[in-house]
């Protein structure tokens, strides 16, 4: 983390691609950054968050992506550098703003990084390639490929940015944001952190018919990136001189795995490297392609590529052979692996490699290996509240499903997530499902993710009646991506204390009339209250209120409380399995048929105490 | 004990898998190793996972060092080491090894998922595992690093610090003791690295 914050130009450090961005950030003066959490992105919010204070600049985490990027555009308007930063779904929630920004334009650099994550490695939901978004929004677009090019990209696009007053976008995938590399620090500069907003009557009112105009003037800039593009040295290609006709266009990580296949096959194929994916850079590809006789497009995700390469390529060498995504050289699903990229060229090109990755695969399906799933941990709340909530109901309810910890309730013992959409979906799509069907109906929903997105959908429930129970799994913090604050915990992102807002006032002033905080911890209780709600005629929500056990250890351990351990006693224990098979606490297992607890992973909650009916369960030392 | 690269032998790389389970330090030790690698003058590069993953569940991560190195991923059957915190783990990692170049170091210590119970599954045995592992292996050794960190901090957490100790002093790395324990500085928290060198050095001096 320090090196960060190193002002030793030319020296080497290792850093996360997330962290290289925010050096690249600091590298560039920025000096307004915002963010709402998302995995494979997560980390450069935290940076900022740690560093913010030190390196004299604005970081906040906003309450969703859209407000964030809207902020971070505020910034930039004023005059002062801005970065946002989101997984790609963030992208989809604030593309509502991102689109007219394109427009209206920037008065200063403004970079938007998008993370996708192919492999859903670190979130649910789909593959999505955020690269469809820049030519969608007219937005450049530059993609690294490692935690240099991070740093370096962040800064060319800052530079781009502000030159052209437009806002870039910078896009990782998992592999780059969660790579770490060596990177040649360069000088901070110390950024303009306060800025002024000078009207512009046509360009940010943004209202027809100026859109026409802005439109026009936006194309016009686009025009002039396609140029830079040409020129800039992001966009090269290697082993010009080869006598092969067979070339490879390619991009972000998967340009790294292009360049070891070729080592390990020892082929010297030309190989273009597009650093700036929009805009393409046409004559700089015509010229690459012109003398081929086919060419290899290797890139993560969706064929993008593949299909503008393919549609220049008409012109200049209509007979081009193309292989890639689109005729299944490289799979359309699942994040890319050298190994594909090495046999798709052997199959090209039939040299063969010394790796057998097939046989190996091969080899290793035939053995039997059980396995590991992400679990919630030890003492985790929301493992009380799912314990409780199908104590009372059973299997038949339907569990609306949102983005959070809680989502490992969709493995057994609870299955407690039978559709999961986006962040807040529970809501929204569980009152069309009581709209229609006499069912009970459950919605299971963070409290971080509430703030984001859970607003609307409960006021819907409100103002068009339906009755679904809602339970809001309040643990105090954004859990899943890292533990970062929001508006419910009264912590900024500065690490500042503000004022804290409580969900069940919302939910009240929302109109819900059923509104109870319990303490899932209190299985009876919760039980009590699912009993009694579920009942009801309106709509009505539970904030199941308990901070998250990570949280309250590493607390606790910092206060210095002795944090309990508890046994089982063998004597009372009549292995019923309760606490194993239907609360499923990971520090319980069993061992010739009978059952233990782990004390190295027992956090101490004292629920399984609770649920266990012949009281089996105690504090031992 | 560095490989030879496939163009002829005098680029060399060393490639190395880290796996466990979410929150037994297998993160901890990507960024370690490939700090020290860097100390020591090689290019690094390392793959890590985050969030869904790290909550109890299977990780792998991957670094890799030599003169030049792109991919952060390691190719099947091109690990140098696979660095097991986990036999379970070591098992679900083992296409990367091959026979003619992979080290497996194993901790022996069992970390059995509840999953396992809930579903009815077996944990496979021991011996399960070493015969597996054969085929994907040029050897395999196993150590209790749990159980000998646990004597000495009466935690089992530092079980990765104590094989790194391990493979540094038995060369399964290539790289010098200085290097890792200016890694070490370099990845590890002020306060917590007297402890993680203490536990380095009981690794490094393991018969
Ligand atoms: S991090 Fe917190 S909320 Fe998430 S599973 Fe663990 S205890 Fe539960
Ligand atoms: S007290 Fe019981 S339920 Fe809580 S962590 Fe320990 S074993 Fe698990």
């Amino acid at each position: 983390m320090e090196s960060i914050l190193l002002n030793k130009y030319g020296k080497k450090v290792i850093l996360l691609g997330n962290e290289a961005i925010v050096r690249g950030a600091l590298e560039a003066g920025v000096g307004f950054s915002s963010t709402y959490p998302g995995t494979p992105a997560s980390e450069i919010g935290d940076t900022f968050s740690e560093i913010a204070k030190d390196a004299n600049l604005y970081f906040e985490y906003s309450t969703n992506e859209k407000v964030a990027l809207e902020a971070a555009a505020g910034a930039a308007l004023c005059g002062v550098r801005s970065m946002v930063s989101f997984k790609q779904y963030g992208l989809n929630v604030s593309s509502d703003s991102a689109f007219p920004l394109a427009y209206i334009g920037v008065r200063a650099g403004m970079v938007i990084v998008v993370a996708d994550d192919p492999n859903c490695w670190s979130s649910a939901q789909s593959e999505q390639d955020s690269r469809y978004y820049a030519r969608l929004a007219h937005i450049p677009m530059l993609e690294p490929s490692d935690s240099q090019e991070c740093k370096d990209f962040t800064k060319i696009a800052f530079n781009l940015s502000e030159k052209f007053s437009i806002p870039l976008l910078l896009r990782t995938t998992t592999r780059v944001s969660h790579g770490r590399g060596v990177v040649t620090l360069g000088k901070i500069v110390e950024g303009k952190k306060r800025g002024r907003f000078n009207k512009d009557s046509i360009r940010f009112r943004n209202f027809p018919p100026y859109i026409m105009e802005t439109h026009e003037e936006l194309h016009k800039k686009l025009n002039e990136l396609r140029k830079i593009s040409e020129e800039i040295d992001i966009n090269f290609s290697l082993n010009e001189g080869s006598k092969n006709d067979l070339g490879i266009v390619t991009s972000g990580v998967a340009f790294n795995y292009v360049m070891d296949a070729l080592q390990d096959l020892k082929l010297d194929l030309p190989v273009l490297k597009l650093g700036m994916t929009y805009p393409i850079p046409d004559d700089k590809i015509r010229n690459f392609i012109k003398d081929l006789k086919s060419i290899l497009f290797v890139e993560e995700i969706e064929p993008i590529l593949e299909e503008s390469v393919s549609a220049l390529a008409k012109d200049v060498n209509p007979e081009l052979e193309f292989y890639g995504k689109k005729n299944g050289y490289l799979p359309r699903s699942g994040e890319l692996k050298e190994w594909h990229v090495l046999l798709a060229i052997s199959k090209i090109t039939g040299v063969k490699s010394q790796f057998n990755p097939i046989a190996q695969k091969e080899e290793y399906k035939k053995l039997s290996i059980v396995k590991r799933l992400p679990v919630m941990c030890p003492g985790c709340p929301h493992r009380a509240s799912f314990f409780a909530t199908k104590s009372v109901v059973g299997e038949d309810a339907v569990f609306g499903g949102d983005i959070g910890c809680y989502i490992l309730g969709v493995y057994p013992p609870f299955e407690t997530q039978d559709f999961v959409f986006s962040m807040g979906a529970s809501e929204g799509v569980i009152h069309g499902i009581k709209k229609v069907s006499d069912q009970k109906a459950i919605a299971f929903i963070g409290d971080s993710t509430f703030f984001h997105a859970g607003i609307p959908g409960l006021i819907n429930t409100v103002y068009n009646g339906s009755n679904p129970l809602i339970i809001i799994l309040d643990n105090r913090s954004t859990a899943m991506t890292g533990h970062q604050p929001h508006p419910g915990v009264g912590i900024t992102g500065m690490g500042e204390k503000s004022k804290v807002i409580n969900i069940e006032d919302i939910v009240r002033a929302c109109g819900v009339e059923n509104v109870r905080v319990v303490d899932p911890f209190n299985v009876k209780e919760m039980e009590d209250a699912v009993r009694e709600y579920l009942q009801k005629e309106k709509v009505s929500v539970i904030v199941a209120k308990r901070e998250c056990q990570l949280l309250a250890i590493r607390r606790k351990k910092r206060e210095g409380i002795v944090i309990p351990k508890f046994g089982i006693d063998q004597s009372l224990c009549d292995g019923c399995g309760i606490c194993l098979y239907e609360f499923g606490c990971p520090a319980i297992f069993i061992e010739n048929d009978k059952f233990f607890i782990d004390k190295d992973l027992c956090t101490g909650c004292a629920v399984c105490v609770r649920i266990c009916p012949k009281r089996a369960i105690k504090a031992v030392k | 004990m560095p490989k030879k690269s496939n163009k002829g032998g005098e680029i060399m790389e060393f490639n190395i898998i880290i796996t466990g389970i979410g929150g037994q330090g297998v993160l901890t030790l990507t960024n370690i190793i490939t700090w020290s690698a860097l100390k020591e003058g090689f290019d690094a590069k390392a793959s890590e996972l985050h969030g869904l993953a790290q909550r109890g569940g299977a990780i792998a991560c991957h670094v890799r060092f030599g003169d030049k190195i792109y991919s952060p991923l390691v190719l099947e059957g091109k690990a140098d080491l696979v660095f097991a915190l986990e036999p379970l783990e070591a098992l679900r990692s083992c296409y990367f090894g091959s026979k003619k170049r992979t080290v497996f170091l194993v901790n022996s210590h069992r970390l059995i998922p509840s999953s396992i119970f809930i579903a009815k599954e077996e944990y496979p045995s021991l011996s399960y595992v070493l015969d597996s592992l054969k085929p994907f292996s040029n050897k395999v050794i196993l150590i209790d690093a749990s159980e000998m960190a646990k004597k000495a901090t009466g935690d089992t957490i530092m079980a990765n610090m104590y094989m790194l100790g391990y493979s540094c002093a038995k060369k399964l790395i290539p790289l010098k003791r200085e290097s890792i324990l200016d890694g070490i500085k370099e990845a590890i928290p002020e306060r917590y690295i007297e402890l993680n060198r203490k536990i380095f050095d009981l690794g490094f001096e393991a018969k």
